[in-house]
C-alpha cells in the first residue's frame, strides 16, 4: 500500500476527515443498490424441523486448552493444537491418537492438515509456522524433520495450505497475512491493510482459486487477491474484534464471528453485510464459525461454552448445544459434511452429528 | 479479548463488550419494578428474567456466567462458584468489585487482603492462600510494611461499622478474590488468552482511486444464488437430511465412506448428480474428472483437460520447479506442432509466449483460464447430455438405509483405516512430488 507524504494544506486530521467522508459516501452508494433483505427472500423457504445433534465422540488427551483443529481430507482424521505446545493427530472415528508433536512454544493457536494428509502445519507464540511431515515410524521423532516455513514479527493466529502441500497462507498478530513456499521458506506475497492483529483467514472455494478473506482486531474483514497482494474488498460493520472468518460453500459470501457476540454474513457480489445472527441472551463473543455442507446452517462456537446453530437464510437460531465446560475455541465441519468437530479450553474435542 | 488497559501508546482499547452487556443485564435485574424480588439483604433467584424467548436451560447457563464472572455470588458455599436451580441464596456483587472497574486485580490489593485475613485470626489462611502469601512476601518485600499498615488500617476502619454491613463487605471482598485468584484446581473463568495488541494509531491513508473503483464495480444486490445453492445442496448435506446408508459417526458403520471412496467401482446416484451442479464439482471429484477425460478423448479434445491440470501443477507446485514445468507445458501444449496443441486465441497465445521468456508461477494463468472457460461453456454441458454420463447416472447406486441394530446397546466395533501418510510414503519413495488427491496422477501425464 502506497504511503505518500502530506501534500500542501493537508494535515493528518484533514485526511482522516476526508477518509471518513469517503467511507460515508461509499455506504450511501451501497445502500442505494440494496433492494431486498436476505430473510425476506427466505420467507418462501420452509422452516427447519426439529434439530437434534449429539456428541458422538469425545477426544481426551490434551493436557491443556485446545486452541485450534483441522480436518484431514480423508474425512475422519484431525489435527489439534493446544496451549501447552502439543499438536496431536487423531483418527477421530476410533478416537485413537496417531501422532504427537511437542512444539518449542506455548499457545499453538494455528494448525492445519496438508491436502495430501502427509503433513501438518502449526504455529503460535513462536511467530513462526512450521511444517511437520507425518512419519509412520513409531520411533521416529517428528520434530527432527520439521521445516520452518513462515516468519512473522508477532504471533501466528491462523494458517492454511492452499490447493497443495507446497504453499501456506498465514495470518499474524503483526497485522499482516503472507503466502509462503513450503520447500524453500520463501515469502511469495504479503498482504498489508489491516491496522491491528489479524486473527483468521479462509481461502475462497472459487473456480479461479485466487482470493481469500481475513478478519482482525480492527473489526474489518478484507478480501485479497492472492496474486497481486491487493485488498479488493473490505467490510467494517462489526463492533469488536473479528475472531473467525469462513466462506460460504459457493464462495459468493462469507461469515464472521466476533467478540461483539454476533455472527454476520457478507455477500461479495452485493458488497455488503446481508445478515446478522444475534440474540439478547448471547452476550459472549463468537470464537469460531463454519457452514454445513449446503450452507443452510451456520455452527458458531462461543466464549460462554456453548455452540449455537443458526439458520443462515432465515436468521434464526435453530439450536443451542451444551456440553463443553469452558470456552469453545474452534468449530469445523468435516469435509463431507457428516459431522463437525469442536475444540475447547476444557482440554477436549467433541465430534457432533 | 480486550480489557480496559492502556497500551504502550496510551491508547485505550475498548472494554470487553461482554462485560458491558452483562452489567446492563445485572442492572436491569436489580430494577425495583421489573427486576428480581429481593428479600432483606439476601435474594432468591427463582426466575432469571429474560425478555427474549430462551429455554430454562439457557437461562440457567447465562446465570452461571454471572456467577463465574463475579456479578452474583452464592452465600452458602462461597467457594463453589456455580448457580443452582434451587432455593439457594445469592447476592448481587457491589459495582465496586465489578470486573469492568477493578481488573486486573492488583498484587498489592491481594497482599493486603491476605494480610488482613492473617492478622484477624492466625492460621485462617487456607493452604494455597498461605503459599500465595509467602510468594507475595518475597516478591514485593520492599513494600511489605505498607501492606501490613494498610491491612491494619482497613481492619480498624471496618470494626467501626455496623456488624451487618461488615459481614456483607467481607462477603463481597471474599467473592471478588475467589473469582480473581481462584484456588488451584478450580477453573480460572477470567483467563483471556494472549494479549492482542492494537496498532490503530496508524492512520489508514486510502487513496481516493480505490474507493471510486469499488463504487463502480457494485452490482445488484438481490441474491437468489444463496438460497438456491442451499436448496440444491440440501439432499447432499448429511447434517440437514441424513445420508445413506447411514452417518458413520452415528451408527459406527463406515459403509457411507466406503461407497463414496475415490476408487469405488460404481458411484452413488447423489454423487453423479452433483457433477451436474457445476463444472467445479465435476473437476473436484477424482472420479468425475476421470469420466470427463474419457468423454473428451472420444471427442478428441482431451488435451484441454490435460493442459488445465498441468497449469494447476505449475500454479500450486514448488517454486524451484516452475521453470522446468513451464518448459514442459510449452513443449507439449503450446509450441507450434506440439503433440497436444491447445486451441487458444491468438491474443492470449501471444501474451503467454511473451511471458514464457521469464517464467513465473502465474505465467500460464490467462491461457489456463481461457481453456477452463472453453471446457465449461462447451464440453461440460455436452458431457452432461452424453450417453456416457446418462448411462452412469442410470447405473449409479442408491444405497439402502442401514437397518437399526437388533441390539441397540451393543456398539459396533470401530475399525481403523490406513493413514494417508502411508499411501504417499510409498509414492515419495518413487520420487513423486506430494500433491493433493485431486492432483495426484496428473504430474505423470505430462
Amino acid at each position: 500500500m502506497a504511503c505518500q507524504g502530506l501534500a500542501k494544506g493537508e494535515t493528518t486530521n484533514t485526511l482522516k476527515a476526508e477518509s471518513e467522508s469517503l467511507k460515508a459516501k461509499l455506504e450511501e452508494e451501497r445502500a442505494k443498490l440494496h433492494d431486498v433483505e436476505l430473510h425476506q427472500v427466505a420467507e418462501k423457504i420452509d422452516a427447519l424441523g426439529q434439530f437434534v445433534m449429539k456428541t458422538r465422540r469425545t477426544l481426551k488427551g490434551h493436557g491443556n486448552k485446545v486452541l485450534c483443529m483441522d480436518w484431514c481430507r480423508d474425512k475422519r482424521r484431525i489435527v489439534s493444537s493446544s496451549q501447552d505446545g502439543k499438536v496431536i493427530v487423531w483418527d477421530a472415528y476410533t478416537t485413537n491418537k496417531e501422532h504427537a508433536v511437542t512444539m518449542p512454544c506455548t499457545w499453538v493457536m494455528a494448525c492445519a492438515y496438508a491436502p495430501s494428509g502427509c503433513a501438518v502445519a502449526c504455529g503460535g507464540l513462536d511467530n513462526k509456522c512450521s511444517v511437520y511431515p507425518l512419519s509412520l515410524d513409531k520411533n521416529e521423532n517428528l520434530a527432527a524433520k520439521k521445516k520452518s516455513v513462515a516468519m512473522h514479527t508477532n504471533y501466528l493466529s491462523s494458517c492454511s495450505f492452499t490447493n497443495s502441500d507446497m504453499q501456506i497462507l498465514t495470518s499474524s498478530g503483526d497485522g499482516t497475512c503472507a503466502l509462503w513456499d513450503v520447500e524453500s521458506g520463501q515469502l511469495l506475497q504479503s498482504f498489508h491493510g489491516h491496522s491491528a492483529d489479524v486473527l483468521s483467514l479462509d481461502l475462497a472455494p472459487s473456480e479461479t482459486g485466487n482470493t481469500f478473506v481475513s478478519g482482525g482486531c480492527d473489526k474489518k474483514a478484507n478480501v485479497w487477491d492472492m496474486r497481486s497482494g491487493q485488498n479488493v474488498q473490505s467490510f467494517e460493520t462489526h463492533e469488536s474484534d473479528i475472531n473467525n472468518v469462513k466462506y460460504y460453500p459457493s464462495g459468493d459470501a462469507f461469515a464472521t464471528g466476533s467478540d461483539d457476540a454476533t455472527c454476520r454474513l457478507y455477500d461479495l457480489r452485493a458488497d455488503r453485510e446481508v445478515a446478522i445472527y444475534s440474540k439478547d441472551s448471547i452476550i459472549f463473543g463468537a470464537s469460531s464459525v463454519d457452514f454445513s455442507l449446503s450452507g443452510r446452517l451456520l455452527f458458531a462456537g462461543y466464549n460462554d461454552y456453548t455452540i449455537n446453530v443458526w439458520d443462515v437464510l432465515k436468521g434464526t437460531r435453530v439450536a443451542i448445544l451444551f456440553g463443553h465446560e469452558n470456552r469453545v475455541s474452534t468449530v469445523r465441519v468435516s469435509p463431507d459434511g457428516t459431522a463437525f468437530c469442536s475444540g475447547s479450553w476444557d482440554n477436549t474435542l467433541r465430534i457432533w452429528a | 479479548m480486550t480489557i480496559n488497559t492502556l497500551s504502550q501508546d496510551g491508547v485505550q482499547r475498548q472494554q470487553m463488550p461482554c462485560l458491558t452487556k452483562m452489567e446492563r443485564m445485572i442492572i436491569s435485574m436489580q430494577d425495583p419494578d421489573m427486576g428480581i424480588k429481593l428479600r432483606n439483604q439476601r435474594l432468591l433467584i427463582t426466575v432469571i428474567p429474560h425478555k427474549c424467548s430462551i429455554s430454562d436451560e439457557e437461562a440457567l447457563h447465562v446465570g452461571q456466567l454471572f456467577v463465574k464472572y463475579g456479578y452474583i455470588y452464592p452465600l452458602k458455599e462461597p467457594r463453589n462458584l456455580i448457580l443452582k436451580a434451587d432455593d439457594s441464596s445469592y447476592r448481587f456483587q457491589t459495582p465496586y468489585y465489578w470486573m469492568s472497574t477493578r481488573w486486573p486485580a492488583s498484587e498489592l490489593d491481594y497482599a493486603i487482603y491476605l494480610a488482613k485475613k492473617n492478622i484477624r485470626k492466625q492460621g485462617e489462611l487456607i493452604e494455597y492462600e498461605k503459599e500465595c502469601y509467602n510468594a507475595l512476601h518475597k516478591r514485593i518485600n520492599h513494600t511489605w510494611d505498607f501492606v501490613v499498615m494498610q491491612a491494619r488500617e482497613q481492619l480498624r476502619a471496618s470494626k467501626q461499622r455496623r456488624k451487618g454491613d461488615r459481614i456483607v463487605l467481607e462477603c463481597q471482598e471474599q467473592a471478588y478474590w475467589l473469582v480473581n485468584r481462584p484456588p488451584p484446581g478450580t477453573q480460572d473463568s477470567i483467563d483471556h488468552g494472549p494479549e492482542r495488541r492494537t496498532t490503530n494509531t496508524r492512520v489508514q491513508l486510502v487513496s481516493k482511486l480505490t474507493i471510486t473503483t469499488q463504487l463502480t464495480t457494485c452490482t445488484t444486490t438481490h441474491n437468489p444464488h444463496t438460497h438456491t445453492y442451499c436448496e440444491q445442496y440440501q439432499p447432499h448435506d448429511p447434517i440437514m437430511q441424513g445420508c445413506l446408508p447411514s452417518n458413520p459417526w452415528i451408527t459406527d458403520d463406515i459403509m457411507f465412506w466406503n461407497m463414496n471412496s475415490e476408487t469405488v467401482a460404481l458411484p452413488t446416484k447423489l454423487r453423479v448428480e452433483r457433477w451436474s451442479f457445476s463444472f467445479m464439482e465435476l473437476l473436484n471429484d477424482q472420479m468425475g474428472r476421470k469420466e470427463f477425460l474419457t468423454y473428451l478423448e472420444k471427442e478428441f479434445s482431451a488435451e484441454n483437460l490435460c493442459f488445465w491440470q498441468a497449469c494447476e501443477d505449475v500454479r500450486h507446485g514448488e517454486t524451484a520447479k516452475i521453470p522446468e514445468k513451464v518448459d514442459e507445458v510449452y513443449k507439449q501444449f503450446l509450441a507450434p506442432g506440439a503433440s497436444r496443441w491447445v486451441n487458444i486465441d491468438s491474443k492470449t497465445m501471444e501474451k503467454t509466449l511473451e511471458g514464457l521468456k521469464r517464467p513465473h508461477r502465474f505465467v500460464l494463468d490467462d491461457a489456463q483460464m481461457h481453456i477452463y472457460f472453453l471446457m465449461k461453456k462447451d464440453s461440460y454441458p455436452r458431457y452432461l447430455k452424453s450417453e456416457l454420463y446418462k448411462n452412469l447416472l442410470a447405473r449409479a447406486i442408491v444405497p439402502q438405509e442401514t437397518k437399526k441394530s437388533v441390539f441397540p446397546f451393543m456398539r459396533r466395533q470401530r475399525h481403523s483405516s490406513p493413514s494417508p501418510a502411508l499411501a504417499t510414503q510409498t509414492a515419495e519413495d518413487d520420487g513423486k512430488a506430494k500433491y493433493s488427491n485431486s492432483n495426484s496422477g496428473t504430474a505423470s501425464r505430462l
